[in-house]
Formats: structure tokens, sequence, C-alpha cells
């Protein structure tokens, strides 16, 4: 079995529809666990006070923003590469996705900024390339629905999404590399000590895995609604042609 | 409901426009793919009568 086998749209419906209950309960049951433990069940911060609960909000949703522009961005390689349609279809999908985690984050790291920084934004590295990638992420759903050819949509939004590639990697890296923004650096390590404190942790590393669990239920969801959009799209080409047919006949 | 302190309006308008957003994605998502899915059947009916 290999895994090109799922740029089958049947196989892949087939597949995408047995997971998806699962990653839908999962998804619902991490949100309202990791929301209500965080939100009623951990303490305020000594210096952020009680806005320390928009981290579990605010810390998921930019992670999916950045990573969803990573996701879209393996899958438009795969299409340039190989040419399969799901691909291209699944990166479309992802985009709204996107823009929504992308308007959470953007959305909360302003209210979250007010109170702290005395500002709802700052031309800040990480915030302006973010502001940056969710304008990308507006011009790629633009894009597709633009360009009539699906193909030659798939072609440019995939280069759209090769350039934007760069905002969400400042996006990602901006904290670390750039020194003289108002951004903390990341909230989450490999390396213990940069963490949060446990007690904002747990609570904080199930709102991620419901956030993750949600982006993939959506992103099957819709790469299924596109598929059979695309099939609808053939299926009225065949009868227009079997029509025009007919008539010449008659 | 915990003690939010002055920070209330800040934290409560975060959950809330997140919340709501959430639920429009998911809900325009399901409802797009609802419509979508009988448009298909219905054109794969009527194809199936034609031949």
């Amino acid at each position: 079995m290999s895994l090109w086998e799922y740029a089958n749209p049947v196989k892949f419906l087939r597949l995408s529809e047995r997971v998806q209950p699962w990653l839908w309960w999962g998804s619902g049951v991490c949100l309202v666990v990791g929301l209500i433990w965080g939100f009623f069940f951990t303490p305020d911060d000594f210096r952020q006070g009680s806005t320390v609960k928009i981290i579990y909000l605010h810390v998921p949703s930019a992670l999916m923003a950045i990573n969803a522009w990573f996701m879209m961005l393996v899958a438009s390689l795969i299409w340039i590469v190989r040419r399969h349609h799901v691909s291209a279809l699944a990166a479309r999908a992802a985009a709204p996705v996107g823009i929504v985690m992308t308007l959470i984050a953007l959305f909360t790291g302003a209210i979250w900024g007010q109170p702290m920084w005395g500002t709802w934004w700052a031309w800040d590295p990480r915030l302006t390339s973010f502001l940056i990638l969710f304008l990308f992420y507006l011009g790629y759903v633009a894009l597709w629905e633009a360009i009539e050819d699906p193909d030659t949509a798939a072609d440019l939004t995939s280069i759209l999404c090769l350039v934007g590639t760069v905002f969400a990697v400042l996006s990602r890296y901006a904290v670390l590399f750039w020194n003289q923004g108002l951004h903390q650096g990341a909230s989450l390590s490999l390396d213990k000590e940069e963490n949060v404190a446990d007690v904002f942790y747990f609570p904080l590393l199930v709102c991620i895995a419901g956030f993750v669990l949600l982006f993939l239920a959506l992103v099957l969801y819709r790469t299924g609604t596109e598929i059979r959009v695309r099939r609808t799209r053939a299926l009225m080409a065949r009868e227009t042609r079997g029509a025009g047919l007919r008539a010449e006949e008659a | 409901m915990p003690d939010l302190g002055k920070y209330a309006e800040a934290v409560l308008s975060a959950y809330a426009v997140s919340i709501v957003l959430l639920v429009a994605i998911v809900v325009l998502t399901v409802w797009r793919g609802r419509k979508v899915r009988a448009e298909m059947e219905a054109v794969e009916r009527r194809s199936g009568r034609n031949g």
C-alpha cells in the first residue's frame, strides 16, 4: 500500500469519512476540557493577572495559523511535482481555516496586548509578519476564486503559497532572531526551562490538541466538499455536451 | 465564574470573539458541504436517468 493511493478521490473520501467522526469528537472533547480547565481552574499569573487565560486561545490559534500554511505548502508542492488534484484541493480547503486561525490569533493578541503593552498593535517583527501572512491567506483565497480553470488556479496559488512561506517562517521565528520587538519568546519549547509553568502548560497542551484535531477535521471535510464540487462540474459539463450532440443529431 | 478582576472585559471578549469565529467556520463548512453533496446527488440522478 502506498500513500499515493489516496490521491484517488474515491479512496481519499472513503478514508476521510472513516476518520472524521474521531477527529470531530476528539477536537470537541479536547477544546471543551482544555478551555474549561484553563478558564475556570488555573490561577492568575503574578504579572499578567487573569489575561494569562487568553493563552489557551492565542497560542493554539497562532500555531495552527502557521502550520496550516505549511500544510498548504506541502500540498502545493505535491501538486506541482505530481499533479494530484486531491492535494491541490486540500490546500484550497485549508486556506479559509487558516484565515480563521490567523484572525483569532490577531484578535486575541491585540486584546491581550492592550492591557500588557499599553497598545493594541505595534509594528513588531512577529506581529507584522503575522499580519502579512494573513494578507497572503486572503490573496490565496481570492486567487482561487478569480481563476476559472482549476488547474491554472492550482498552479498559480501553489506559487503564491511558496512565496508566502517566507512570512510563515518569519512569523514562527521572528522572536528568536529579531530582538527589538514587543512580543515575548515562545511559550512552548523543547527546552523545559523556557516553557510556561506547568499549571498553564498542561491545559494549554489539551487546547493545542483540540485546535489541531479541529483543523484536521475541517480540512478533511472541506476537501471532500471540493472534490464533490469538481465532480458536479464534470457531470454538468458532460450533460451539456450530451445535450449539444442530441440537438445536432435532431 | 472565576474573578477576572480589572481584565474581565479583555479576557471575556477574547473568548467571545474566538468562540464565535470557531463556531462560524464549523457551521459554514458543514452547511456548504451538505449543499454541495445534495447538488451532486441531484446531478448524478439526472445523469443516470439520461444515460
